[in-house]
């Protein structure tokens, strides 16, 4: 197959894109070819720009708001609407699957787009084509059925054959297997396959090396907004390692900074931690989990998504999700079981959310404002909030965790996402808390303000806090922990000294399902 | 521009509404031939809107937190109608009505709070349902026949305070006296503004002059309002229900804007889950705010009843889309998490300045309707535009003249 590659057109050629936001170049002269039939793969890490550039492609961003040429079939692209480039068959699959769960499956694929008879929507005909189409996805189930009915693998099936009934020739999928299991992973990338037999091509956006691996023709690599390589793939083998410094662009050493832990005794202790699920009667998110912390010391949380990282440390965190079962918290030699998360506050304890713009923030909030929410009464004078005090506590955590902002009453909306996440720690910072949850503290922010959060983590265990640090990148978890935790299906399946863990064995660990 | 700024602060967009209200008091009172801005026509429009704004207070807090109240209009005519007839048929005293009335209000109050709150139900349905059941409670319970008010209730409905003191001050005392203690506490925190910034900044200066024009500026208008109410015919002064009105005004602005309570109502409005990460109790807000709400509304019903002299069964229709429409005419958000109770407050004199202005100059009630409707929309539509990104809005354009100057 790759043999004629050379000599097939491309179906894609993207020259010179540039592409700012208010003073952020999100892309910087980005080159991207496609050859007309292939997979080929896009491979960054977060904030490489590798959505940025789907967007543009798509006519997220309309043509005019970037530099640099689009040309899709042999044709500058200009497109103004997603419209308009679904129109010419470039059709986007996000990663947040963009189903509406209380439609059928019908109604889904055929929404904005139905098929009309006489000013009516033809619903005989709308049952005849998704049949045809879920047949040519490999999925069984009647049009009939709703969204919410179907699995996660089952809906991004769904979603393709969406995109086929627009008569797709460059599909572009991001992230398609990241909340898949394997199973349904291996059927998806069979797809895949018998696509590209089709004549469809197919961008794909991952971060699993293995998976590029096996299915893709060749890779596109984007560091910092630029195109740093474009390697292509031979009977199906390619050195991981090539791309891992492509993506990187360091050795692999230097990302995280010098820490010398100073550990003390075991401040924050778990026992028998037990929540059922509040959607699921019957299934427990955690089953009796077991663990400490001690003072300074920094403990990784791993698991695979849907593991149960994010629903323990909220059930910890006075109870903010699932259904309390049983178990019991030590913190600082007194047990307890927080019952809201003020109480859980007030005992010192602080959760940094995953989802910054969900859970951690108010937008409408400025910096100063969501500085003291999680600790107002810091700020009262005779039970009113004493402004002054509010804006001097904002600024001293501006000026110590170097947040870019020229005020602390601008809005925490106008500020860029690594800023954004060091207002929500110091909103988390000034309740002075003994044990920090911090859930994902990096997830979308790029690579000079991860830096720096990082730094601050050490920063707080050096002070003497307990930190438990929740991640799904592996390489981070072995970067910045002491200590490691594996969790799998809800229960603790493994636990390891940094020194002697490694992505594998954290991996197998991962994956295993203890018999209790 | 520059100016401006340091005179009034920073959030300048009150600006326009209160330009708005004066280019309608002023252009009322030339169209009208002066009879706008006279004592009489000002009392009664402060006692005949004052019920209205005390609802919009409650109003404002409650679509802070994303719901809306429906029935407080029902409930006013409810609670009203168990005063009059608590006081005739089971002669209790008047104050002894009033306070059941107050506890009516509180415990409808919790009935509303506990279905958003314990049961999830929106504000809208709850209250809906709110709207129906009181609106038929007073009727079924007074037979659609009108009830007779305690006659003390007139005082706090459309009472004035007492003259007394020496007569060569050709005006109402106890106003002037309530003018001067206005102008007092003014002065006094201007300058104790001015202290603390010049104690807090070090090495910087803050000029005197913004404060002195603030003082100045703030103490004309206080002066003229005070002559405008006190030197009304003899036995009127600033009305009662206004000065319930200014009170209920401090309060809650004190609450909505500087206590744990207050921040709690815009956290849960601008995003509940952030909230309750940081240790908000939502449902607790979600209760008091729909609890004060009614029991504002009981208040207004009371205050409404001595206006009226007596409890009709259709009292209170309508008067929740008034406070709507004024907090929102102030700038709130449908979503929630914006608004605050002096520029809601802004938006109910506004409608009450157009309603008392339009009746002056002989404009039907029908007409009337079509204006405060568009007036309705135009705010509105101003603030969408002042948000929608990138584009500067119509006020935007008209200061940037004045921006480059300033450079």
């Amino acid at each position: 197959m790759s043999s004629n590659v050379a000599t097939r057109d491309n179906i894609l050629e993207m020259k010179g894109i540039t592409k700012e936001f208010t003073g952020v170049r999100a892309l910087d002269k980005v080159t991207l070819e496609v050859k007309r039939g292939e997979v080929h793969a896009i491979c960054g890490e977060n904030g490489a720009g590798k959505s940025t550039l789907m967007k543009v492609l798509s006519g997220v961003y309309p043509y005019g708001t970037y530099t640099g040429d689009v040309v899709f079939s042999g044709q500058v692209a200009k497109f103004a609407t997603i419209k308009e480039s679904e129109r010419s068959g470039i059709v986007i699959i996000h990663q947040e699957l963009a189903l509406i769960p209380e439609l059928s499956i019908a109604e889904n694929i055929f929404l904005g787009n139905e098929l009309m008879s006489a000013g009516l929507i033809d619903w005989q005909n709308t049952q005849m084509r998704t049949r045809d189409l879920l047949a040519r996805v490999g999925l069984e189930a009647d049009p009939s059925t709703p969204i919410k009915n179907l699995g996660v693998g089952q809906q991004q099936l769904v979603e393709i054959a969406k995109a086929l009934s627009k008569n797709v020739s460059l599909l572009i999928l991001d992230e398609p297997t990241s909340a898949l299991n394997e199973e349904d992973s291996a059927n998806l990338l069979d797809l895949m396959r018998s696509l590209r037999s089709k004549g469809i091509t197919c961008i794909m956006i991952s971060h699993k090396l293995n998976e590029i691996a096996e299915i893709s023709d060749s890779i596109t690599v984007i560091r910092d907004g630029k195109t740093v390589d474009r390697i292509s793939v031979d009977d199906g083998h390619v050195d991981e390692d090539t791309i891992i410094r492509a993506m990187v662009g360091r050795s692999l050493d230097n990302r995280y900074p010098e820490h010398q832990p100073s550990i003390g005794d075991v401040i924050f202790k778990v026992e028998d931690w037990t929540v059922e699920d509040p959607n699921v009667p019957g299934r427990l998110l955690c089953d009796h989990i077991d663990f400490n912390i001690r003072a300074g010391e920094i403990v990784g949380f791993a698991g695979l998504m849907g593991a149960g990282r994010t629903e323990m440390a909220r059930s910890l965190f006075g109870r903010n999700y699932g259904i309390y079962r049983g178990g019991s918290i030590t913190i600082r030699g007194r047990k307890t079981v927080f019952r809201s998360v003020s109480e859980a506050i007030r005992n010192g304890l602080a959760y940094v959310p995953e989802d910054r713009k969900l859970l951690g923030l108010n937008l409408l909030d400025s910096i100063e404002e969501t500085t003291v929410s999680a600790n107002m009464r810091e700020i009262l004078t005779h039970r009113l909030i004493d402004f002054s005090k509010q804006r001097s506590v904002a600024e001293k955590f501006r000026d110590s965790l170097r947040i870019k902002a020229q005020a602390v009453d601008v809005g925490v909306s106008t500020l860029s996402g690594g800023n954004q996440q060091k207002v929500v720690l110091s909103k988390w910072m000034f309740p002075n808390p003994d044990v920090l949850i911090l859930d994902e503290p990096t997830r979308g922010i790029d690579v000079g303000a991860k830096y720096e959060i990082y730094k601050l983590v050490h920063q707080l265990a050096d002070e003497g806090k307990a930190v438990i640090f929740i991640s799904s990148e592996l390489p981070e978890i072995l970067g910045m922990t002491d200590r490691i935790y594996t969790i799998c299906e809800g229960r603790i399946s493994g636990e390891m000294n940094t020194q002697d863990a490694d992505q594998e064995s954290l991996m197998r660990l991962m994956t295993t399902t203890l018999v209790a | 521009m520059k100016y401006l700024k340091q005179v009034l602060g920073n959030d300048l967009r009150q600006i326009p509404m209160v330009l708005a209200l004066l280019v309608l008091l002023i252009g009322f009172h030339i169209i009208s031939g002066g009879r706008m801005l006279t004592s009489s026509n000002m009392q009664n429009l402060i006692s005949g809107n004052a019920y209205v704004l005390i609802l919009a207070i409650g109003m404002l807090m409650v679509i802070v937190i994303g719901q809306i109240d429906l029935s407080v209009g029902s409930v006013a005519g409810f609670v009203a109608m168990v005063v009059a007839m608590s006081a005739r048929d089971l002669h209790l005293p008047w104050y002894l009505a009033v306070l059941l009335g107050f506890a009516l209000g509180l415990a409808i109050g919790a009935w509303q709070g506990f279905w958003l709150s314990k049961m999830g139900i929106p504000g809208f349905i709850s209250t809906l349902a709110g709207m129906m059941i009181f609106r038929g409670a007073v009727i079924w319970l007074s037979g659609s026949i009108s009830v007779p008010a305690p006659k003390e209730l007139q005082f706090f409905g459309a009472g004035y305070l007492p003259e007394w003191g020496p007569a060569w001050t050709n005006m109402n005392n106890s106003t002037l006296l309530l003018g001067l203690v206005a102008i007092g506490l003014l002065v006094w925190s201007q300058l104790s503004a001015y202290q603390k910034a010049k104690r807090g900044a070090v090495g910087a200066n803050p000029a005197l002059w913004p404060t002195l024009v603030r003082t100045i500026g703030g103490g004309v208008v206080i002066a003229y309002v005070t002559w405008l109410f006190g030197s009304g015919r003899p036995g009127t002064s600033f009305p009662i229900p206004g000065l319930v009105l200014v009170a209920l005004i401090v309060i809650y602005h004190i609450v909505t804007e500087r206590t744990r309570f207050g921040r709690h109502l815009y956290a849960v409005g601008g995003n509940k889950q952030a909230a309750a990460l940081s240790g908000v109790n939502v449902s607790r807000t979600y209760f008091a705010a729909m609890a004060n709400m009614s029991f504002l509304a009981a208040l207004a019903g009371v205050m409404f009843l001595g206006r009226a002299t007596a409890a009709g069964p259709g009292d209170g229709t309508n008067w929740e889309l008034d406070a709507i429409s004024a907090v929102f005419i102030g700038g709130a958000a449908v979503s929630g998490g914006v608004g605050t109770i002096m520029a809601t407050m802004v938006g109910g004199v506004l409608i009450a300045v157009l309603n008392s202005g339009l009746m002056l100059m002989g404009v039907g009630a029908d007409k009337t309707q079509v204006i405060k409707g568009l007036v309705l929309l135009l705010a509105v539509a101003i603030d969408a535009l002042n948000k929608q990104q990138g584009r500067p809005s119509i006020i935007g354009k008209i200061m940037e003249s004045f921006q480059k100057k300033d450079k």
